[in-house]
């Protein structure tokens, strides 16, 4: 066995480093790195896991990169404090983005050359393939205890209390018993060997804290679903893509357990995994016709496969909630990686003059909250309401919050004409706008015997749903649908803002899942003395608030992780904002956006502008 | 098509059903297809099919998709709920519909282009599902709408008007039906309401995933010599193998059939189906049986009409779903909503 020792000062940092396990997918080390980060959790201090994944099942590169922090920056952040590199297909671009005086953990049963190590990190050797061949028989057993055995000595090395991990393996396996003993005894057997062979603890240390609070972790998909659970959503169509797909399994889980008769079996809910995404949209769409709660979930190609159905929501004016977890595109782009790229093909989605309402959750918790108010916006509107989430939030746990629930809220089930309203002779028209909001009232299939019945088309139509093409009809139906959509406006989640210290002309406006690396960039901005205004805009159609914020500024940073700047394109195409003004912070390589990018991007424009205006002057 | 207005009065003596409609409840808008138009007489079947079953009309939903025969659900049960989806996609939306409500009726109207061409993936699915509906094709084997292209259900070697002969097999509906699990599966054609008729009668108290494929030439543009969707080709050809006389529960059975000639099917909501044998000595409830009749006599050229399979006790998509019996659409969060404190044991589990 290979010893090497390095002579450098390795990282020293309490409850604020960077860990990554790089691992081969397939391996069952997901559960291993999961049981890592939650005993960390369960000692009270923040962390942000990330899965990196390919599109793939097994045997190809997967990585999982804990962000821990006692000052709750949970974006993702560059460079490795601690590698565990567990791959050899990766090993050196895992050896590379270790910082420099930062560690790398690794299986040295098989002897690897000198010239693959770096001289100025931390290097620490264990043999676990040897430790565990002389263990188990069993090959999966070998695998699988094999990282149990790295949790064991990783706790060793960064002081975690193994009475917690004990804990969180009992909860694991609840009852079985000697599932319970073996990776205990797993464990111990890793924890063991690194007190007695290395240097235990390292630089790195997570020590008891109480910064976690009562925060809860959950990833944004399953609070979504939850969300449609306690907005009263019955139906659920949805065909499998990544990655959206935990989305409506989760939606199944929870339905189960809140939604299934205890008496009969009988479900309150029904969910069909359709045979594409045309006909997942087309059963929302026919559900919502007919009265019921629909949605479904999807990623960017299921959102392009939707479009003709979205035109005839909108235009027919149907409700619909799609949850679009986006991903890397254009095309099967990265399928695994995440992006914020669909505002554009949601905002406008279908061919024709159309525009759509959005909702950007920032947190599995705003995932919940949205997830449930989109139901009542969806009927209150009466047209398509889309939840963007993205990868990065709708893949991966998140600390949050704690979900809460008013007892005493009632669903919004919007304009709907009642048998008893139709038989006193309240006149009906299927498009009439009776309250000049541009919502109409509708009626639900087989509500009064003579009155109420209309035909629902994707033609034009006069206000009493007859066909027509008559000019004016068409554009006065045209019209009220931009009423509507400026009602919307007063509907969706308003922006939030975070003002500067003190007065200032620099603004930055950024949304979704951009939220900690934001916040953080903040902070790094403030300490060069840099001050921001922030808003992060929630909704779409942009309230005033939006507008008076841009106007309120001369300069304004438009943080996004895409290519072109939907978000600018949006903003200056719906506000008539100066396009001058709205400068881009653009990351799109399918890694999260961290902190650094942000603030390096603008603290080099501020230097660059301050520098231009010395030399005017 | 007639440009004159639908009188709104009734003739005081019309005669009503027992829930008191006369047939007039159950018409639509006047037809703007052409005259002559086979659509326009299933239209007319449709009507006097729900009249005669005392149907109440606005408990039944009529969805379609793009097309001519799309069109038609504005001309029949104006006190229905109607909808003209996207093309190809009526099953899908006629699907989601039925999880939101399973109380109502659905009638999905479709054509050989709507649903043998774009929308041949979503037929399929909406049969395996077992969607609990009556989904009539109207086939005339072209695109009326613009203007005499070829569906996918033309006869390979069939003349278009142009003259132009069509390369591709035809898509058999029937077939596909049957293997794909629809419960109750019929062809007839416009030009005999006599079979007709009882036929989409069966099919609307037939509590399961009914397909009926209508031959239903089109006038304008595949009612020529050498097209095998006209009406004198169809009326040549066609081998009508039953007619139907549905006896639900309020009926009186009063014809005697000899022997042998006659069969009756109970269907699960009690109905009785009594077949009229005329041609075709096989089980109409055997899946196997039924679609090896269909193969002969299509290779004998043979348009085979009549109830061709019947599964007297289906299960539609809600018995596989498990759904509960009181409509999803009506719940309310009392049945929904889990409330705060089952939220803040979820939040326990998740710290």
């Amino acid at each position: 066995m290979l010893q090497i020792v390095n002579e450098v000062e390795g990282i020293t940092a309490v409850n604020d480093f960077v860990v990554k396990f790089a691992n081969v997918n397939g391996s069952g080390s997901a559960s291993a790195n999961q049981l890592f980060a939650k005993s960390i959790l369960r000692m009270g201090v923040p962390v942000a896991p990330r899965n990196i994944f390919p599109s793939n099942i097994q045997g190809l590169p997967t990585w999982y990169e804990m962000r821990i922090s006692e000052k709750n920056y949970l974006g993702a952040r560059e460079g490795t404090d601690l590698m565990v590199a567990m791959n050899p297909q990766t090993w050196d671009q895992d050896v590379a983005s270790i910082l420099p005086g930062g560690y790398l953990f690794y299986d040295s049963t098989r002897v690897i050359p000198e010239s693959r190590f770096r001289r100025d990190i931390k290097i620490i050797g264990m043999p676990l393939t040897e430790l565990t061949n002389n263990a188990y028989k069993d090959p999966r057993q070998r695998q699988l205890f094999k990282n149990i055995i790295y949790v064991g000595a990783l706790a060793a090395l960064l002081n975690i209390e193994i009475e917690v991990l004990e804990k969180l393996i009992g909860e694991q396996f609840k009852s079985k018993e000697k599932l319970i003993s073996a990776n205990i005894q797993a464990l111990h057997m890793g924890r063991d060997y690194a007190l007695a062979h290395l240097s235990c603890p390292i630089g790195l240390t997570i020590r008891r804290s109480t910064a976690v609070g009562d925060r809860i972790s959950i990833e944004g998909n399953a609070a979504s679903a939850l969300g449609a659970v306690y907005g009263g959503a019955t139906v659920c169509a949805w065909y499998p893509i990544t990655p959206s797909s935990s989305l409506a399994e989760a939606y199944q889980t929870y339905a189960t357990k809140f939604r299934t008769d205890k008496e009969t079996g009988e479900h309150r809910y029904a969910i069909v995994q359709a045979e594409d995404e045309l006909s997942s949209i087309g059963m929302v769409i026919g559900a919502s016709w007919n009265g019921a709660r629909a949605f479904t979930s999807t990623s960017g190609p299921g959102i392009s496969l939707m479009q003709e159905f979205f035109g005839l929501a909108y235009f027919a004016e149907i409700p619909a909630v799609i949850f679009d977890v986006q991903r890397a595109g254009p095309s099967t782009g990265m399928p695994t990686r995440t992006q914020q790229c669909d505002l554009i093909s949601c905002a406008y989605a279908s061919h024709g003059d159309t525009k759509h309402v959005l909702l950007f959750p920032e947190d599995p918790h705003e995932c919940f909250t949205f997830g449930a108010q989109a139901f009542d916006l969806a009927e209150r509107l009466q047209t398509p309401i889309f939840v963007l989430l993205d990868l990065d939030i709708g893949m991966n746990e998140r600390l949050v919050k704690p979900l809460v629930w008013d007892d005493a809220k009632r669903m919004d089930r919007g304009k709907v004409m009642t048998a008893a309203e139709l038989e006193s002779g309240k006149d009906f028209g299927r498009y009439m706008d009776v309250d000049g909001d541009g919502i109409a009232y509708r009626t639900y299939p087989g509500t009064h015997p003579t009155r109420g019945s209309f035909f629902t088309r994707g033609t034009s139509k006069d206000a009493r749903a007859k066909y027509t093409e008559s000019a004016a009809a068409y554009e006065e139906n045209m019209e009220r649908l931009l009423r509507k959509f400026a009602t919307a406006e007063k509907l969706v989640p308003a922006p939030e803002f975070l003002p500067a210290r003190r007065p200032t002309k620099l603004g930055a406006i950024y949304y979704g899942s951009t939220s900690p690396a934001m916040t953080e960039a903040n902070d790094l901005l403030l300490a060069q003395g840099i001050e921001l205004d922030l808003m992060r805009v929630r909704g779409f159609p942009f309230n005033d608030d939006v507008r008076n914020f841009i106007d309120a500024h001369d300069e304004i940073f438009v943080v996004e992780q895409n290519r072109d700047g939907q978000m600018r394109t949006l903003l200056v195409n719906e506000l008539d904002a100066d396009p001058k003004k709205l400068k881009r912070v653009l990351h799109y390589n399918g890694s999260p956006i961290t902190a650094r990018m942000i603030s390096e991007s603008i603290a080099a424009f501020v230097s660059a502008n301050a520098a231009a205006t010395t030399t005017t002057a | 098509m007639t440009f004159l207005p639908k009188p709104t009065m009734h003739h005081p003596e019309l005669p009503t059903n027992t829930l008191g409609y006369t047939r007039r409840d159950y018409e639509g808008a006047v037809s703007t297809l052409c005259a002559g138009c086979g659509h326009d007489s299933i239209s007319a079947a449709i009507v006097r099919a729900c009249y005669e079953l005392d149907l109440p009309p606005h408990r039944i939903a009529k969805l379609s998709g793009i097309g001519c025969s799309s069109k038609t659900p504005t001309y029949f049960l104006g006190n229905s709920h109607g909808f003209n989806s996207v093309h190809g996609r009526m099953p899908s939306v006629l699907t989601g519909a039925n999880l939101a409500n399973r109380d109502l009726i659905y009638l999905g109207v479709s054509g050989d282009g709507d649903s043998a061409s774009i929308g041949l993936g979503q037929f399929a699915h909406a049969m395996r599902r077992g969607v609990n509906m009556v989904y009539i094709v109207e086939n005339n084997g072209v695109y009326g709408l613009t203007k005499g292209q070829f569906s996918a259900t033309s006869d390979r070697g069939a003349k278009s008007k142009k003259g132009v002969e069509n390369n591709d097999e035809a898509i058999d509906l029937v077939s596909m039906a049957i293997q794909l699990g629809a419960t109750f599966v019929a062809r007839s054609f416009s030009g005999d309401k006599t079979q007709l008729v009882p036929l989409i009668q069966a099919a609307l108290e037939h509590q399961g995933a009914a397909f009926i494929d209508c031959i239903s030439p089109c006038v304008a543009f595949n009612n020529h010599v050498g097209s095998t969707k006209s009406f004198d080709y169809v009326r040549e050809h066609n081998e009508a193998v039953n007619y139907l006389d549905v006896i639900t529960g309020r009926d009186e059975i009063t014809v005697d059939y000899a022997p042998g000639s006659v069969e009756i099917v109970k269907q699960h909501d009690g109905s009785l189906l009594r077949l009229r044998k005329l041609a075709g000595d096989y089980d109409i409830t055997s899946r196997a049986q039924a679609m090896g009749f269909l193969q002969t006599h299509a290779e004998a050229g043979e348009i085979v009409t009549g109830l061709l399979y019947v599964d007297p006790e289906p299960l539609d998509m809600h018995h596989y779903l498990k759904t509960a019996k009181a409509p999803l659409n009506g719940m309310t969060e009392t049945d929904l909503c889990p409330g705060s404190a089952a939220l803040e044991k979820l939040n326990a589990s998740l710290r």
